[in-house]
């Protein structure tokens, strides 16, 4: 006798012919168009960062031209001057290179101690766990932006130090949040299972939870980057930036007080900074689903 | 006369799948109807289209009539009015349906002001008397408790109040007692049909359970795949069953009136196949009982347990969930361990496991006491000793396909090369009865009973000696189970194991134990082969579970 009541709930695997080759994750992830949209969009930025001294070979930071030229009135500055004669095109494309540099380069450090913290403290639980919550509520109690001043104001602002400030302010909220995410799925059946076959503590925390614990953080993670990058510009805004590099942050800073009278000033560093945090908002949200059999889905 | 809900072509459509199509069902006043089916057959769906509760994406079409006015096309505000006053539902989970942050008295006056307008104090008075006829004791106490200060059973108690608060002339159950334990089970639908008879109200009991319908309903609906196959009154159904469906549906479902024995009698399974016209036809089958029942059972025991006692730290201080427990499984026996949530025997199969520490006892495996040892010690005897676990959606990773699962045990347990392993897990595939296309695939992509059998290959890939098995079927459908516990006894012969087959459902432990123990607050306080057990219980516990299981009022034996 057959069998349908085990065969008609699989059905055959219909592989597109056109991205045969590649793991089910990256497919569901090339098939997501928000995804592709958001992934591209920051490889432009990325590009742009990265090709910066071709644009602009000279510092931004030099007097280029006439100040407050507006956009459009001289072909030489397509988006303007400021009010001391600064391109303003330039001062973008060199500033994504400290931007994206500190929003990445700090949530690394926060995502290294935060997973790190919040696996031991969430997975081992009792002393560990007592030990590591007293820490991170201890860095928590502190004003994130408050500590970040603290420290840059210690030492030299520059950008390796400012990303380690953000890093070292951020990572509670990772920490708890890992935490919580091992807390829940420590006592879960199919990690009783595998420790019942006896896998050792490393490879359920990387092979078996970590995985599952995932979305979260890399939603996160995505929001943090976009929290690091607006943290930097305030700094800079602060006057508290690296005074040797332009950012988004130290532009809008600059052009604040000229709001009224010269618009483009803020408008257009603030747009590259929504479209920098849109696009990894939107990664963030395309790889959670490729990430997630049951979000790929079946075909 | 017309009847009080009259549900005429019922069509719930969800994108992608019909749920329900084309359903008529009428119920008289003060009947009790039950709606019978397994999971995803379309009878919560029916449930949620009376109160409107669907979610957006359903489309409903047909008419749900109810004293005359048809559901389907009143106003939201009209229906809200509905709601609770007319016809009420309660639902599977007492442990969440109740709002964890508001007092039960809170939550009843909140119905009661909604509909009846009462003022604080008559609410409030009202809302102990609600409470008093629902039986739970010293109710004008209780009124002020928390949900979590209340057991399954209680919080239960308190959606039924809540639910009939204001005299509903349609009360829907749907799977009212399935969370809870066998003693719970039987006094809950006796509360329910004694307030079907005080209100006269009608009951609609939608259940997946035909054991529990026949002694408490008037009439009998069985769905299947969203169509009803079959309609009669409880005792035709249970006497003359005429579909194939339901005759699979008695014959699969184990009861404890049938002497059934894993050594002497298979169990019918239902099969279904779906023909050209696209007609589904049933088949009632029992495999054939092996020539050899090799006689496997020594003396020697795989496992002995002494005096283990388990304590667990809770703010009131220590708590023994295991109390003194001490028992032998010997090699190729099957031995039962019965007894309701909250009896330590999920912590008893977890000290086994050595997944707890007991707080002293012997846990004695092959010769070698595994109590205190260092997890480091125990990683090489681990395999010895697997699970098959209860939840069969909760047992897999969701991120790792069916291979990556089976291959990382035999990874991690160094067991042959790349080839070698391959060929070992596609037998073990052969072996539970799973396709071998499915290795690529991920937990979620099987149903119930497939899960269970990726969770059976996981647990015997590495040729234990003892599976524990921690309540395997009771998250299966009825017709599913008899596939299980055959697969089960099965591999138990080809495979030369022994089970601690760990259960609250009577009959099921009654079908394929050796030898059953009796849990209770920590301690087994009675053991016997299941035989002496059912027809002389000693202990006044024993009995109580015993008389408190659902039986048949008639036709024990019919069509298997």
């Amino acid at each position: 006798m057959t069998t349908p009541t085990l065969a008609h709930a699989l059905p055959a695997a219909a592989p597109s012919p056109r991205f045969g080759k590649l793991s089910p994750e990256l497919l569901a992830f090339v098939k997501n168009p928000s995804g592709m949209t958001g992934l591209v969009l920051l490889l432009l930025m990325f590009g742009l960062a990265l090709t910066a001294h071709w644009f602009y070979p000279g510092d931004p930071l030099d007097m280029a031209g006439q100040p407050f030229v507006r956009p459009g009135q001289d072909p030489l500055f397509p988006l303007g001057t400021d009010s001391l004669g600064r391109d303003v095109a330039a001062g973008l494309v060199h500033g994504s290179r400290v931007s994206l540099l500190i929003g990445f380069a700090s949530v690394l450090i926060s995502l290294v101690i935060g997973t790190l913290v919040g696996t031991l403290s969430g997975y081992f639980g009792g002393r560990v766990d007592d030990l590591l919550v007293r820490v991170t509520e201890l860095f928590q109690t502190i004003p994130t932006f408050l500590l970040v001043i603290v420290i840059v104001a210690i030492g030299q602002p520059s950008v390796a130090l400012i990303s380690l400030a953000i890093g070292l302010a951020s990572w509670p909220t990772i920490a708890r949040l890992v935490r919580a995410e091992f807390r829940a799925l420590r006592e879960a059946d199919f990690v009783m299972a595998a420790r019942s076959l006896g896998y050792s503590n490393a490879r359920i925390i990387v092979r078996e939870i970590l995985p599952n614990a995932l979305p979260p953080i890399i939603v996160t993670t995505s929001v943090m980057v976009a929290t690091a990058i607006l943290l930097e510009s305030a700094l800079a805004f602060l006057g508290l930036g690296d005074p040797n590099r332009v950012s988004w942050g130290s532009m809008i800073g600059a052009g604040r007080e000229m709001l009224r009278t010269a618009w483009f000033l803020t408008f257009f560093p603030g747009t590259m900074l929504v479209l920098t945090v849109l696009s990894l908002n939107l990664v963030g949200d395309a790889l959670n689903d490729a990430l997630n059999p049951r979000l790929r889905g079946v075909s | 006369m017309s009847h009080l809900l009259d549900i005429q072509n019922l069509t719930v459509s969800f994108p992608g799948h019909v749920a329900v199509s084309g359903l008529n069902l009428a119920i008289d006043q003060g009947e009790t109807l039950a709606l019978v089916g397994e999971s995803g057959c379309g009878k919560s769906a029916t449930a949620l289209a009376l109160m409107r509760l669907l979610p957006p994406s359903a489309r409903v079409s047909g008419q749900l009539v109810f004293d005359g006015q048809d559901l389907a096309t009143r106003s939201p505000s009209e229906i809200r009015a509905l709601r609770g006053s007319q016809i009420s539902m309660i639902f599977q989970e007492p442990m969440t349906s109740l709002n964890p942050v508001l007092s039960i008295g809170q939550q009843l006056v909140e119905v009661l002001h909604l509909h009846q307008r009462l003022s604080p104090a008559a609410a409030r008075s009202r809302a102990i008397e609600l409470l008093d006829l629902v039986k739970i004791p010293e109710p004008a106490q209780r009124v002020d408790d928390f949900p979590h200060n209340l057991s399954g059973g209680q919080r239960q108690r308190v959606m039924i109040a809540m639910a009939v608060a204001c005299r509903p002339r349609l009360l829907i159950a749907d799977e009212p007692t399935t969370a809870l334990d066998v003693t719970i089970q039987a006094q809950i639908l006796e509360l329910l049909d004694d307030l079907r008879r005080e209100f006269s109200m009608s009951l609609l009991l939608i259940t997946h359970d035909l054991g529990l319908v026949s002694q408490w309903a008037d009439r009998v609906a069985v769905m299947y795949a969203g169509k009803k196959v079959e309609e009669a009154s409880a005792s035709v159904i249970f006497d003359h069953p005429r579909h194939a469906y339901t005759r699979g549906l008695l014959g699969t479902s184990l009861h404890l009136a049938n002497d059934l024995h894993y050594r002497s009698a298979r169990l019918p399974e239902i099969r279904h196949e779906v023909d050209d016209q696209g007609e589904a036809h049933f088949h009632l089958s029992t495999p054939a009982l092996p020539k050899s029942q090799a006689a496997l059972e020594s003396i020697s025991p795989v496992l002995s347990l002494e005096a283990i006692r388990t304590h667990y730290q809770t703010p009131r201080g220590k708590l023994a969930a295991v109390d003194g427990v001490s028992f032998d499984i010997r090699r190729g026996e099957t031995v039962g361990l019965v007894g309701e949530s909250g009896c330590g025997k999920s912590t008893l199969s977890k000290t086994i496991l050595r997944l707890l520490e007991p707080t002293d006892g012997k846990i004695v495996l092959d010769g070698q006491d595994l109590a205190h040892l260092r997890e480091a010690e125990l990683r090489p005897l681990r395999h010895k000793v697997q699970m098959i676990f209860q939840d069969p959606f909760g047992s897999h990773n969701p991120r790792h396909s069916i291979e990556t699962i089976l291959d990382s045990v035999l990874i991690v347990h160094r067991q042959g090369d790349k080839a070698q392993r391959h060929q070992r897990i596609l037998e073990m595939l052969d072996h539970v009865g799973l396709p071998r296309t499915s290795l690529k695939r991920y937990a979620h992509e099987f149903s119930g009973g497939q899960r269970q059998r990726i969770g059976i290959a996981r647990a015997l890939i590495l040729k234990p000696s003892l599976v524990i098995c921690d309540e395997p079927v009771s998250a299966l459908d009825v017709s599913i189970q008899a596939q299980i516990l055959n697969l089960l006894v099965d591999l138990k012969r080809d495979f030369g194991l022994s089970y601690l087959f760990i259960s609250h459902d009577l009959s099921v432990v009654r079908y394929i134990a050796d030898r059953v123990l009796v849990m209770n607050q920590g301690r087994i306080v009675e053991h016997g082969d299941p035989e002496a057990i059912w027809t002389s219980p000693q202990h006044p516990y024993t009995r109580s579970l015993i008389a408190a299981a659902p039986v048949r009022k008639s036709g024990e034996r019919a069509a298997a």
